[in-house]
């Protein structure tokens, strides 16, 4: 199995002319999962951006073992097409997978338009995206936004399984999320 | 690595091509023959005036068709987040970018130079002409196709980005208009040779210049 570990030190942030937050420093191995707390705008955002290498890091050093799979507000699938040719794209990209649409309750919406999905429909299909991509390392920015009560039940299961098999998820999140062992990280200490 | 390069080519012609809300492949050509066919309402009936001028008016043409798909290009996929998946799988900016030249040129090149047919029809161009401006397109869509994205993803993210990405290529193809459209003149041959380096240099830059706009729009 590949080795998954995130290591962060002495990391500042920087948005505009505005420092979010500095020297933090964390650290996660296989298996772990951290939530990072805080109210909004306080960089949850921010700081998965420069873990997954998409924003450059004001100050401080970031390594990543490990694939790195990304969900956020936007799901990254074609709005004119049918979720299952959306969702078939990201497949030829990632190499054929599982994207357990059963479990999501996505197997009934493949035909339909992603436009035409709802706030969780999509966040769901997001994860069904992430999951066909096999990535060690799962950083999700507010998974559990737009989602029922079953869903959000499902995503932390999902993310339980993941830690199980040996990846890393680093869920920024201003909602509680439930997982056995998950440490929590509040920004607000780091706050500049 | 191919696997990825043809599922992004294939995802591109869909869009490009087919186009939903965008049009595809249809309106540019629709855009060109229009214009082919007012021209000689404009100007009359002048049959020798007509065949004269109809190869700049193709080409005029073709420039301002080129322009028409230019917003949906490259700004829908950032803003849809797709450049950011696509950077944490390793497929850099500069292969996604090459990729879509391809695919925006095979959508409006080939229609164009199709359409180029009846055009010169409706313009009374004779054989020999239709030939000259049908090389100096096929030497030169590859140009503008790299210079359109080239441009797309340079204005992606800004105000009036449509506006301006079209007020951007229009001076930097000149010098593809001149060197094909005066490939008409004497001495072709050395105006479709130079319509194909411009092309060239314009391919080759692409990439690059595309690539680093793209990261400097994730900010």
């Amino acid at each position: 199995m590949q080795e998954a570990s995130i290591a962060v030190k002495d990391l500042a942030c920087r948005r505009g002319d505005r420092i979010l937050f500095r020297g933090l420093t964390l650290r996660l191995n296989q298996g772990e999962a951290l939530q990072i707390a805080g109210s909004n705008g306080i960089g949850k955002s921010s700081l998965l951006r420069i873990v997954a290498g998409l924003a450059p890091a004001f100050s401080g050093s970031v390594e990543v073992c490990g694939s790195i799979g990304l969900i956020d507000e936007r799901p990254a699938l074609d709005p004119m097409q049918p979720l299952g040719k959306a969702l078939a794209f990201w497949q030829r990209i990632d190499g054929a997978a599982d994207n357990e649409l059963a479990r999501l309750g996505l197997s009934g919406l493949l035909d339909v338009p992603v436009r035409y999905l709802s706030t969780g429909q999509k966040k769901r299909a997001a994860l069904a995206r992430l999951i066909g991509q096999k990535a060690r390392v799962w950083l999700l920015d507010e998974p559990l936004n737009g989602l029922d009560v079953h869903a959000v039940e499902l995503t932390e299961r999902l993310v339980a399984e993941h830690c199980a098999e040996g990846g890393i998820a680093l869920v920024a999140s201003h909602q509680p999320f439930d997982l056995p062992g998950m440490g929590r990280l509040a920004l607000a200490e780091h706050a500049a | 690595m191919i696997g990825r390069i043809g599922a992004l080519l294939k995802r591109d012609l869909a869009r490009l091509m087919l186009g939903g809300r965008g049009g595809g492949a249809v309106l540019p050509v629709l855009f060109f023959l229009s214009v082919a066919m007012l021209y000689p309402f404009a100007v009359g009936p002048d049959a020798p005036l007509l065949a004269r001028t109809g190869g700049g008016v193709i080409w005029v043409a073709a420039l301002l068709a080129a322009i028409l798909p230019l917003d949906r290009l490259v700004e829908p996929d950032i803003d849809m987040g797709l450049f950011d998946q696509w950077a944490l799988r390793g497929i850099s900016e500069e292969l996604v970018i090459a990729v879509r030249v391809l695919a925006h040129w095979l959508s409006f090149g080939p229609p164009l130079m199709l359409a180029a047919l009846p055009a010169s029809a409706l313009l009374g161009l004779n054989g020999n002409t239709l030939r000259i401006v049908e090389t100096g397109l096929l030497a030169g869509t590859p140009g503008l196709a790299a210079l359109g994205v080239t441009v797309a993803a340079l204005t992606a993210g800004l105000r009036g980005g449509a506006a301006l990405s079209g007020l951007l290529v229009i001076p930097m193809a000149v010098p593809i208009l001149i060197f094909g459209a005066g490939s008409l003149g004497m001495g072709g041959e050395s105006g479709l040779a130079l319509t194909g380096a411009a092309s060239l240099v314009l391919l080759a830059i692409a990439p690059f210049a595309g690539g680093a706009a793209v990261r400097a729009a994730r900010g």
